[in-house]
Parts: structure tokens; sequence; C-alpha cells
């Protein structure tokens, strides 16, 4: 027997994992959830129908969405995510032991419970003491936020369904205005390559550009995302990332898997087609 | 779902039509397009269903105009629903309604009783018909610039002036929610022998949720104009009229309508009407329920909000507001600053929100069944960020709000006059020929036959300096104004 996972990279392009067995399905109160087991990519979450995190190529993911700002200010204390159900964003910041407190808001607690059960290899770190979960809308979370964050890390779904809000320009003022004074941001910034992907891409840079005095964009591979070609937003009031003193991450002594310091300055060129787009807006 | 004596869950015209669609019979008549075989641009836009259920009126699908059959069991519907004795479906908009309503109770050289802050389609019917105007002044709420609600007091007051007058028109509620003295006010009015027509375009939720104001029908009122599209979520431009028939006659409304109303009535429109009667009689309170959590809490979390105000009935005098209705948000936003014209479009075009609409002190953001959370949240979010990264001064608002002037002649008088065009600055003691509005809300700032005050000049250059959509005028750019000239 033959039982194969598709999703639709675009209306026309699919890209099919054999599966061996499904894990889980099931609905939450804003989203279809599914966990596989497949031959080839291990472990896999899918949330209505789109594949967030494999076992396989997870690493490549929370390596640059964390690894990045904290190369570029290795003094960061606190830091908020927003999103990051499968637990892989906070398993890495809690590998800083600098790092005082981590504050993680997802809209939908089924996404941590499941992933915990699930997904152990991202799913790890919750209990960490310094790691404190709340299930609530992030839009809400940030708006009008008294205390300040070092950090802010958007791990967002797409930008329909449960994460359109966090692509809205309010959302990305708020979190500005809820960082402290050398304070950064980093986002889930969609993929310049097919042309929805890329749309969404170019909406949400234009957005953070008006927001924050430094606002760059770096790539990285993502095997199972659509085209493999994806991209974070490095959005700043301080830091440039290009220039940062890098030396000092290494003192943390942290192993990785794709992220060093050469692919940290690497990642911030872009493909000509690219730059194009982002100087478009 | 309240007791019933017709089946509510029927749909008898979207049965009629679903069942006609489904027999896949050959069109040789209008509309043209052919359920959009004539032209594929269309399906670009509409899918198949909706082309193929564009259909015109036919024996099987009954006639708006003279309705018997499935039309007719719909608007019986549709009556029990608002606790009516009949009902019409409309398809030319609440504004034909409420000409309708107007001109079934008032004729040529007849007074009506009506409060100032009407909408301008209440104006136009009494060009049309030659009906005068006798003005009630509601109370006015300074803070927030805009008229309340209408006391028993106002209309006894009314009446002793125009003993006269055959019929009152009242709003259920105003654009912002507020509620009239309803129920003494249509006692009394026919205790006094006045017809009481009442415009309940921003009710249409009224009668599905006991937390909500009551509507007009229920309390007795004669005939109703009801934007089911507003708030009842049907399709832009559908309507109804509902008439309890004490006092005045089915056949008369009918031929009245028959007058301006289209004779290839659209059966996307009346179809919505059916579905969304059914839709708000049987999951209606279930869902404004959840609507009215949205909205008490979106209400509090703008408050904690330094500078805006979202407002509710405990803001407002009690000699205008009688009752309210919180699925409207208004926002009164000049404490940080900002005209509600300039919020309006800042929250359209910087954050990509479309509000209700923006005046000169408030923003109305309207709240109904498709509402969601998280949508809720990315309003707050933006009128957060706003208040902190724009916020300046509190605008001194002494003077962004006017007040209405004397009518020197009928509307319908006016609107024929012969007249000349000034510059409007260079107008003021003038008789308007012409109306001034903005829309929304299209309450007319003038109306034909009123004196032009320098107030109002003052408050049209305010509008016109915010980038408000000024209409009612011929000249499209407003800086003109046709006055009538005097004998």
């Amino acid at each position: 027997m033959e039982l194969w996972f598709n999703n639709k990279h675009t209306e026309n392009v699919n890209f099919s994992i054999a599966v061996e067995e499904q894990l889980y399905h099931g609905k939450s109160e804003y989203q279809i959830i599914d966990f596989f087991k497949s031959y080839e990519f291990g472990i896999f979450l899918a949330l209505d129908g789109d594949i967030m995190v494999t076992e396989k190529d997870e690493f490549i993911y929370h390596d640059m969405i964390v690894h990045v700002p904290m190369a570029t200010n290795p003094e960061i204390r606190n830091v908020l995510v927003i999103g990051g159900g499968d637990g892989g964003t906070v398993r890495e910041l809690s590998r800083y032991e600098t790092i005082e407190k981590i504050d993680m808001v997802e809209i939908d607690e089924k996404v941590v419970r499941l992933s915990q059960k699930f997904l152990p290899l991202t799913a790890s770190k919750f209990d960490d003491d310094r790691v404190n979960l709340y299930f609530e809308d992030g839009v809400s979370f940030v708006a009008g936020l008294k205390e300040l964050y070092d950090l802010i890390i958007v791990d967002s779904t797409d930008p329909y369904g449960p994460g359109e809000g966090l692509f809205s320009k309010a959302f990305y003022e708020n979190c500005y205005n809820g960082l402290s004074e050398d304070g950064i941001l980093v986002n889930q910034h969609e993929s310049p390559y097919y042309e929805d992907d890329a749309k969404e891409m170019k909406k949400s840079h234009q957005k953070i550009k008006k927001t924050f005095p430094i606002s760059k964009v770096y790539q990285f591979h993502m095997p199972t995302y659509p085209s493999g070609h994806w991209l974070f937003g490095f959005a700043s009031k301080k830091y440039d990332p290009e220039f940062a003193d890098l030396e000092e991450w290494s003192k943390f002594n942290i192993d990785t898997k794709y992220y060093n310091t050469r692919i940290h300055k690497a990642s911030f060129a872009l493909p000509t087609y690219v730059e194009d787009m982002l100087n478009e807006v | 779902m309240a007791k019933t004596t017709l089946d509510q869950n029927t749909t008898p015209l979207y049965a009629a039509l679903q069942e006609h669609i489904d027999k896949r019979v050959i069109p040789f008549d209008v509309p043209g397009h052919k359920q959009g075989a004539g032209n594929g641009e269309l399906l670009k836009l509409f899918p198949k269903s909706v082309l193929e259920a564009d259909v015109n009126s036919m024996k099987p699908l009954d006639f708006l105009c003279n309705p018997v059959s499935v039309i007719k069991k719909a608007e019986d519907l549709m009556a029990e629903a608002y606790f009516a004795d009949e009902s019409f479906f409309i398809v030319n908009g609440t504004t034909q309604a409420v000409q309708a309503m107007i001109m079934s109770a008032v004729s040529d050289g007849d007074k009506i009783i009506l409060p100032r802050n009407v909408h301008k389609s209440a104006i136009n019917a009494l060009i049309l018909c030659g009906g005068t105007p006798h003005y009630m002044y509601p109370y006015f709420e300074k803070k927030f610039g805009m008229s309340s609600g209408v006391s028993l007091e106002n209309v006894k007051k009314a009446i002793e002036e125009a003993p006269d007058a055959k019929a009152i028109l009242l709003i259920n509620p105003t654009y912002y929610g507020i509620v009239s003295e309803l129920e003494a006010i249509i006692k009394y009015a026919h205790h006094m022998g006045l017809l009481v027509l009442v415009d309940e375009a921003h009710g249409a939720h009224f009668p599905f949720h006991e937390e909500l104001p009551p509507s007009a029908n229920k309390l007795g009122a004669d005939i109703s104009a009801v934007s089911i599209h507003k708030t009842g979520g049907s399709l832009t431009q559908s309507s109804a009229l509902l008439l309890n028939t004490d006092r005045i006659s089915r056949d008369y409304v009918k031929t009245v309508l028959n007058l301006t109303q289209s004779t290839s009535a659209s059966y996307l429109l009346m179809a919505s009407l059916d579905l969304t009667r059914k839709f708000l009689i049987t999951e209606g309170r279930g869902k404004l329920t959840e609507v009215l959590n949205l909205v008490r809490d979106a209400r509090n979390r703008i408050n904690e909000i330094d500078g805006l105000i979202a407002f509710s009935a405990s803001d407002f005098n009690d000699k205008g507001c009688f009752g309210f209705d919180e699925t409207k948000l208004g926002v009164n936003v000049t404490g940080i600053g900002f005209t509600g014209i300039h919020v309006y479009d800042l929250l359209r075009d910087e954050y990509n929100i479309q509000v209700e609409m923006g005046e000169s002190h408030n923003i109305l953001a309207i709240f109904s069944v498709g509402d969601t959370p998280r949508r809720v949240n990315q309003l707050v979010s933006a009128l957060n960020a706003i208040a902190t990264r724009y916020r300046s001064e509190p605008l001194d608002m002494t003077f962004k709000s006017f007040n209405s002037t004397e009518a020197l002649i009928s509307p319908r008088k006016a609107f024929y006059s012969p007249k000349k065009r000034f510059l409007i600055n260079e107008s003021i003691d003038m008789i308007s020929g012409e109306f001034v509005m903005i829309y929304p809300p299209g309450i007319p700032i003038l109306a034909p036959g009123e004196r032009i005050t320098e107030e109002i000049v003052n408050y049209i250059e305010l509008l016109k300096s915010e980038k408000g959509a000024i209409s009612g005028l011929e000249d499209s750019e407003a800086n003109y104004i046709n006055c009538i000239e005097e004998q």
C-alpha cells in the first residue's frame, strides 16, 4: 500500500511525502491539525494541510530564527516568542544560559499539547523555568505592552487563517513599542519564489520598513517549504546584523547543525531578483 | 427561537429558485449573460452558482410587483420574524423603503413630523410627494458631536406646533445606536391620530436578542423600513418594509412601492433575504450573544487606551437617550488629537481596516454576525498603534459642530425654485437649494430650503480640509452651492 501526503505549494504545484503512519488528525478552535510519520522526513506536523515542521529539516528553521538575532546582540535577556507552538524556537533559545525570560504566546494550546506528545524533538523545553506560556492571540498580547523585550520572534503560520493579524502593520508597530531601545524583531517572512508567497513577502517588508530604522531580510534553505527558498525578516532599532561582532557568539559554545557565523553574514546576501523585489517596496 | 405560527425553518423563495436552477431550464429570456455563458469575464468574479441564480421573474418564481406565491410566502415569514402583520421585500435599498413609507403616509401639502437628523432619503421623499417637514431637533451630545434620540416631550411639543401633521417619522436606532423614547411616543402619536413611521435601517438585528432594544413593529409602529443587509447580513441593497395594518393598507403601500421599484427584481437579493431571515430567527440569538460578548470586550479594551472613548449608554444625557444598541461601536478620537474622519482614513490606508464611518469627533465600527475574535483583536490593536504612534494634543472641538437651521420653504418648493450658484463661503444667510452631506452617514448638513449660517459654512470647510466625502451638491468639487433667489 502506498499512502501519500500531498501539500499544494501553489494551485499548480504539488509536494508529496510518502507516509508510513498517520499519528493524529483533529480540529482545534483555529485550525485542522495533523501529525504523520514519514519515511523520509520523520514525524511532521501539518496545519490546515500545510507542512509546518518536520523532524528532518526543523533544525534549519530554528537555528536561523534564533541564532542570527542572538549573535547580533549576545546581551539579549528578555525574549518574546509569538506563535511557535511546536516548541523548536523555545528549545533553541533555552540553550542560552544568559537569557533570563522566555515568554511564548501561542493562540492554539492544542498545537503545543499535541507537539509535546508527538514531536518531543522540538517540544522539549516548555518546562524550562524561564519559559512562560500564554495561550492567547499575539495581536492582543503586544497591543499596549507595558514591559519591554530585547527580542521578539514571530514564528507564525502564513498570513491567512489564524496568523493573519501577525502580518498587520498595527502588530509590527505594537512590537516596536514593546521592544527596548536596542530591541530586535525577527519574523517569518514568506518566500520570494512563487507569486502568491512573494506578494505577502513584499507587503510584510513594506510594513516593517516603515516601522523600524533597520529592516533587512535573510534567507535559508527549507526543503519542505514551497520552493525550498525561505526568508526571515530582521528589524531592529539599533543593531545591524551585517555589521555585528560575531566573535562574541562563539563564546556561547553552542553546537549547531546549520548556523555558523559565516552563514550569518552570507544569509543577508540575497539573489538579485529578491533584492529587486525588496527595493520596489 | 421564539414561538411562531409559520414554519420558520423553510425558505420558500430560495427553494423555488434552487428547483428552477436544478431543472436547467434553457434561458431565452433576460438576463443576457445566460448564466455567465455570454461573458466569461463575469465568471472570474462570480462563481457559476451566483450567475445561475441571477434570473428574471416568472410564474414559478413569483413577481415582486404583485407577489402571490413564493415571494409572498417568504414575505409572510419575514413579517412574522419582525412581529409585523405584513412585509414587502425591497431590492432598491432601504432608500426606496423609506421613500415608499413616507409617500404612503403623506401626500402633497401634508405635514410630517421628523427629527432633523434623518437620512436624506426621507427628505428626498418629501421632494417627490410634496409633503412638508416639521422638524424636531433632538438633544445634541456636544462632547461627541452627534444628535441623540427624541423624547416624548420633543414629540408633544412638535404636535402642539403642528397639530395638523398626519404622520411622525422616528429613527430606531441612530447610526451610533441611540434609541428614542419609542414606546411612549408611539402610544401618544396614535392617541393624537398620527401614523408612526420608523426608519429602522440600523436595527435589523433587534428582534433576535433580548438584550437588544425592541424593534419598532413589536412596539406597535405602523410601518418601518429595515435594512436587512446592514446588520442582518443579507446582500447589499436588499431590505424590507414592515407593516402593521390597523391604520395602513397593504394594497396602497404596494401601489406606492411600484411607482419606483424595479420591474427586474434581483433574485440574488430576494433569495438572500429569505435565507437571512431563516438564519436570524433560527441561529440569530446564539450568534448575537457572541457578537455582544465581542463588542463588550472591545469597548473595555479601547477604553483602556488613553484618549479614546468607546462610548455607551451611560455616556449620554437621558434627555435624548432611552436605550442603546451595543453592537454599534462608536469611538471618540479627539483625545488623541485627530478628527474621526482622519482616523477613519488612517485605519483603512495604513492598517487595512475599513470602519463604517468617520465624522468630526468619532469613528464608528459596526459589529455583526460575521465578526471573529481575531479580527476584533486587530481592530483594537490598530487603535492602540495609532494612539501610541500618532498621538498629539487633544483637539479643541468647540467650533467643530453645527446646529441645523430653520427650514424656510418646503424641500419640494426649494428643489424646483430658480437658483443661482455662489461660492460656499459667500453664501452665508442665503437659502440653500441643495443638499450638503458626507456619506456615510448621509444625514444632511443642509437640506433644500434651509438657511445657510456661518457655522455651517465653517463646518463644510472643516470637512473639506479633512477630505470628507462631500456629496449632494451639483459641484463635484464642493466649492459652489446653488441658492434660491428670494423674492
